[in-house]
This record gives structure tokens, C-alpha cells and sequence, in this order.
């Protein structure tokens, strides 16, 4: 195997040498993409975090490849989306193959819009995800990685955690106020503290090869059912930064795992797929077997699960990680305003809320897809073969066909935190929705709108004429939550005093992805995603839009203790 | 209830339409034959396209097991 990572070394923790008892608001479990994003996130909104790894690398072999755009969205809020995007393969287009055929039965455009700073998807190993995430975290003051450091025992009290943790060189506990379980799909805190994972395994056996190659195929995920070359079942062909491509073969349920994994079993499979003359190396094979299951719930009082620990999908639809960072993106503002005193602890609430609703969609699509892929009945390959039979000439059909509904954001439309339109708009950014990203000019500097949306709250007001800011946004940065106000002029003009804070619209599209007649104003959360609009700033209502998406309501902040 | 759901006669000649029906099965494996159905029903689904009629005729094959 080729591509050695970066092994990151042990460093005896100062608890060892030490009688004191140290404290820190937030440990992270698991130093994969998700835990290190969440120890990012935190960082950024200033709260100080600890991220406790039982190894000292990162993930090898076939693991997460397909970013999604709103995942890039989120990894861009955190410093890494560029770098991401620069490495890895950009794709937008699916093809379906079925049997002999040698035109696609169906096809698809993950970016349909356009314009926006991220493609629909990117294919990047996981490896490179995970060490963009800890070099970005080495640039950072609050983050701290403590690898070779496995958590051995957890014990909760109203007012803290201890973890007790194991090292090469001896044993430790430590406090925090709150702990995040992101040690992925086999858990161990969720184990040891008897949480429940209910769900289903598939019936099905999967064979995935990472190899290297020279070849010519386009950046597109290839998808076929019932090839000549894995008769009766599926496969798929995606490729990956490095000449690595990404081979995966439907087995079938009886199978001899020890047999298939021969590599000139493997060999002969992956010739059989892409002509007899191939020279290739093997960077990964593994056999395995897929489960959609999640959490009854993710917050269980001061220990929070994210990301695979707390649900669980098929690969198909490629919704694992990608959910996962949107649960980082979800937990971190919250579980900060907490910490500084300027929320309750039941805000919480809305992250189970939220994430359980975006996991019971990524569930469902995910048990579709490999329904659909896997049929559980004669009759319901029989459909699945109909289907596709009618894909070719018949449009309808193309869209009963499920090879995985790929990872698009969800909309948090049912979430208590949104405030509901009183206004018409003929914008589908309704509350809960991440925002849309659009091409402005910055400071004369062409940029990205979602550069400057985000991490705070963001007002953004359409000019009505010239570029001022509506009368009290000044007020609102005051805040005891503040909310940032940026300008959105259609006009290219130099405003004193709003600096990054005027945006100039020079496509027009954010005023057409927005619906942004002048005079609209959007709140957007710290993580992007739409609060409440207005055809009219009023800074009452915006005030009231704050206290109800940071659950203020009932809540007297001098009245209770920060956990600080 | 049935709201949208058809009972009453619709299909000019029914007999003929029968017979054509049958006639698409002749010679056919059951395997066949169930990949025939099944491309009919998607199609003629297509063409109700109504989702609620749709329901209501899932409903009423339906076999309820107690």
C-alpha cells in the first residue's frame, strides 16, 4: 500500500504530573473528520476544547470520498473548504447503467444553479479531510489534539462530566462541562454508557477496492445494475484525487469472504470491469456489510453524540460525513452561547431536535436507495428491473430509479427556533433552509456571499437605495447575542463605515436567489441557515427572531449560572 | 372511503381489452410475465399520476392479514 500518512506522536498530558484536577468546558472523543471540525467550530466561537484520539493517525482505506457541497460550505466557514476543493475531484453529473447497455439509462446534475463558490460534490479521501482539519486546528489557540489518549470511563453529574482516560504511559481523569461523542459507527462511549443504536443491517455483502491507475474516464460517478461484468448485481466507479479510483461490487449475501478477498479474485473482478490489459495497485480492499441505524436521541444531558456514533447510513446517497458536518455546524454556535452564559442549556433541544429530523431523512433515502439496489423480494427486483428497462425511453420512469439520492442539506423547516414568514417571498430560502451562496464583490475584490454569512448572527439587508444600513443595525452588533448587519447593494459603491459589511450584488443573483426586493431583510443563524425575513427591517422584530432562535424565552440570564 | 376511485364500467368493449390483456402474457414464464405487469402498472400509474387515486387504488388491493 502507497500514501503514508503523517503519524502524530504521544505527548504526556501535564494530568500525569499533576494532583490538580484539570477543567475544560468541551472534551471531543474521536479525532475524525467529525470530532476535529467540532473542535474547530468551537474554537472559532472562542470556547476551548480537548480532542481525545485512541490512535495516533489518521483513518486509512476506503472510507468517506464524496463531500457534498454544503459540507464544503461548512469546511469553508472552518478554513479547510478551499484546500478541500483545490485537491479533490469536482464532479456533478451521475450516470446509470443497466445490463448490456452502453448508453446510460439515466443521468443526473448534482449543481443545477450554478455560480456558487462549491460544486455538488467533490471526491477527496478522508485522509486528506482529517489532516486539513488538524493542520487548521494547529494554527488555532483553543483546540488541542491529545492522540494515544482512549477513554476508558465516563461519569456524569449535574454539573460536569470525568473522563477517565488511558495512556502509554498512565492513566488520568479529567472534567469538562460538556462532552461530544464523535468516536464513530462502533462507538465506545455509546457502548459503555448502554445507549441504544436501534435500525437494520442489510442483507448484502459490499466490496470496495481503492486502486491506483492511469485511466480516462470522466470525473462522474458511474453507477450499473446487473453489468456483464457482476451479472445480477450492481457496482460503481468514482474517482478519487492521486489516480486513485474508487471500485465497489455487490456480492450478494452468501458469499466466502476469506475467497473473495484473494487479491486475484479481486483482480480478476476489477479486469473483468475495465479490460484485461490493466496495470493497477491496490491502495484499499475490505468486504463489507451496510446498516441505517440512529440514536433514539443525541443529547443525553452534558454528553452530546454527532456524526456516525449517533446515526448511521448505507454509503449510497453518501450521507454519513456529510451529515455529520452539518451536525458540527449545528451543535457549535448553540453549545457556545451556553457556555458563555448567553443561552439556556435546553437550547440543546433544538440540536437533538434538528439533527434526529435530518437523520430520520438520511435514513429514509438511504433504506430506499438500498432497497432499491438490493431488492428484499422477487417482486421487488422484478419492479427494480422494470424500471430500469423503462428508464431508457420512458422520462418518468428515470426518476424511480435509485442508485442513492445524493447528500443535499437539510431544510430545518419544522425547527421551534425559526420564525415563520408574515411576508410573500418568491425565494424557496423559507426559514430553516442554509443559505445560497451567489457571487459579490467585496471591497472591490470579487468573493462569495457565504464567506461573509455565518459564525455570528448575520443580518443582511437589500439596500433600498444607495448603501446604507438600516437605521439600529448599530444597535443590534451591540447586543448581548449581536447580530451582524451586511449591506447588499446592487449598485458598485463605497459606503464609509460598513467596510466588509457592503456586499456588491454584481451578478444580481442574490437578489434573485433571495427574492431581494429593496428593503428585505434575512436573519440568518450562525450556521447559514435562515432564521426569519422580512420585506421590512424592523429591529423589534429581529430582536424577537433572536431571543426565540436562542430559546431566551422563559429564560432569565441573570437568574441561572453559566457554566463557565 | 372511495373518492376518486372508479367502479363503474369505463373501457369500450371490455372483452376485447381482456383478451388483448391475456393475449400479452402468451408464452411467457412467470418471471416473464411479473416483469410485464410490473412495467405495466409503472406506466399506467404514470398516466393516472394522481397520487390520491393512486392511494386509494393500493388500498383497495391491499391484502390485510389479521
Amino acid at each position: 500500500m502507497r500514501g503514508v500518512r503523517r503519524i502524530y506522536p504521544f505527548t504526556r498530558p501535564p494530568e500525569l504530573d499533576s494532583d490538580e484536577r484539570t477543567r475544560v468546558p468541551v472534551i471531543i472523543v474521536g479525532a475524525g473528520p467529525i470530532g476535529l471540525a467540532m473542535g474547530l467550530d468551537l474554537d472559532l466561537h472562542g470556547i476551548p476544547n480537548i480532542i481525545l484520539d485512541d490512535d495516533n493517525k489518521v483513518s486509512i482505506g476506503s472510507r468517506a470520498i464524496c463531500w457534498a457541497k454544503r459540507a464544503l460550505e461548512v469546511a469553508d466557514r472552518l478554513g479547510c473548504g478551499e484546500r478541500m476543493r483545490d485537491k479533490g475531484v469536482t464532479w456533478n453529473i451521475g450516470k446509470v447503467f443497466f445490463g448490456d447497455g452502453k448508453e446510460p439509462v439515466y443521468g443526473f446534475n448534482m449543481l443545477e444553479e450554478g455560480d456558487q463558490q462549491f460544486p455538488g460534490f467533490i471526491n477527496l479521501q478522508q485522509y486528506y479531510t482529517e489532516e486539513y482539519l488538524i493542520d487548521a486546528i494547529d494554527k488555532r489557540e483553543l483546540t488541542r489534539i491529545r492522540w494515544e489518549n482512549e477513554v476508558t470511563g465516563v461519569d456524569q453529574a449535574s454539573d460536569g462530566v470525568t473522563v477517565s482516560v488511558s495512556t502509554p504511559e498512565g492513566e488520568y481523569q479529567i472534567d469538562c462541562d460538556y462532552l461530544i461523542a464523535a468516536d464513530g459507527a462502533r462507538s465506545p462511549l455509546r457502548k459503555m454508557l448502554g445507549y441504544d443504536f436501534g435500525g437494520e443491517t442489510f442483507q448484502d455483502h459490499f466490496l470496495i477496492a481503492d486502486i491506483r491507475m492511469k485511466a480516462e474516464f470522466p470525473a462522474e460517478r458511474w453507477f450499473w445494475f446487473d453489468p456483464p461484468f457482476n451479472r445480477g448485481q450492481s457496482a460503481l466507479l468514482h474517482k478519487q484525487p492521486d489516480d486513485v479510483w474508487r471500485l465497489d461490487f455487490q456480492l450478494g449475501w452468501d458469499i466466502d469472504r476469506e475467497q473473495e478477498l484473494k487479491p486475484e479474485n479481486v483482480s480478476r473482478r476489477i479486469r473483468a470491469m475495465l479490460g484485461e490489459d490493466l496495470e493497477f495497485d491496490f491502495e484499499w480492499v475490505s468486504i463489507y456489510t451496510f446498516q441505517c441505524r440512529r440514536m433514539d436521541r443525541f443529547v443525553h444531558d452534558r454528553i452530546i453524540f454527532a456524526g456516525d456514533a449517533a446515526h448511521l447510513v448505507s454509503p449510497f446517497g453518501a450521507r454519513g460525513a456529510n451529515s455529520g458536518l452539518q451536525d458540527v455546524d449545528n451543535l457549535g454556535w448553540k453549545l457556545a452561547l451556553i457556555l458563555k452564559g448567553k443561552a439556556p442549556a435546553s437550547l440543546l433541544e433544538s440540536y437533538n431536535d434538528e439533527r434526529v429530523t435530518a437523520a430520520r431523512e438520511n435514513i429514509l433515502n438511504s433504506t430506499r436507495a438500498t432497497d432499491f439496489i438490493t431488492p428484499k423480494s422477487d417482486a421487488s427486483r422484478i419492479f427494480r428491473d422494470a424500471t430500469l428497462e423503462l428508464a431508457s425511453e420512458h422520462e418518468f420512469a428515470r426518476r424511480f430509479v435509485n442508485s442513492g439520492r445524493l447528500s443535499v442539506a437539510t431544510i430545518l423547516v419544522d425547527s421551534s427556533l425559526n420564525t415563520d414568514d408574515s411576508d410573500h417571498f418568491d425565494s424557496n430560502l423559507v426559514p430553516g433552509s442554509p443559505a445560497t451562496d451567489a457571487p459579490v464583490t467585496v471591497n472591490g475584490k470579487e468573493s462569495w456571499f457565504l464567506k461573509s454569512v455565518g459564525n455570528d448572527f448575520t443580518g443582511v439587508y437589500f439596500a433600498k437605495e444607495g448603501a446604507n444600513a438600516p437605521a439600529g443595525a448599530g444597535d443590534l452588533e451591540q447586543d448581548d447575542i449581536p447580530v451582524k448587519t451586511l449591506v447588499i447593494s446592487e449598485m458598485d459603491v463605497i459606503c464609509d463605515g460598513l467596510g466588509n459589511g457592503l456586499l456588491f450584488d454584481h451578478k444580481s443573483l442574490l437578489k434573485q436567489r433571495l427574492d431581494g426586493q429593496p428593503g428585505t431583510y434575512y436573519l440568518f443563524r450562525p450556521d447559514q441557515h435562515v432564521v426569519a425575513r422580512w420585506r421590512d427591517f424592523d429591529l423589534q422584530a429581529v430582536r424577537d427572531a433572536v431571543a426565540r432562535a436562542t430559546m431566551q424565552t422563559g429564560w432569565e440570564q441573570k437568574g441561572q449560572q453559566p457554566h463557565e | 372511503m372511495s373518492k376518486k376511485l372508479h367502479s363503474e364500467p369505463r373501457i369500450e368493449d371490455p372483452d376485447d381489452f381482456y383478451a388483448s390483456l391475456i393475449a400479452l402474457h402468451d408464452g411467457l414464464s412467470p418471471e416473464q410475465s411479473q416483469r410485464l405487469n410490473s412495467k405495466l402498472i409503472l406506466l399506467m400509474a404514470n398516466q393516472i399520476g394522481e397520487r390520491a387515486v393512486l392511494d386509494e387504488i393500493l388500498d383497495a388491493v391491499r391484502i390485510r392479514t389479521r
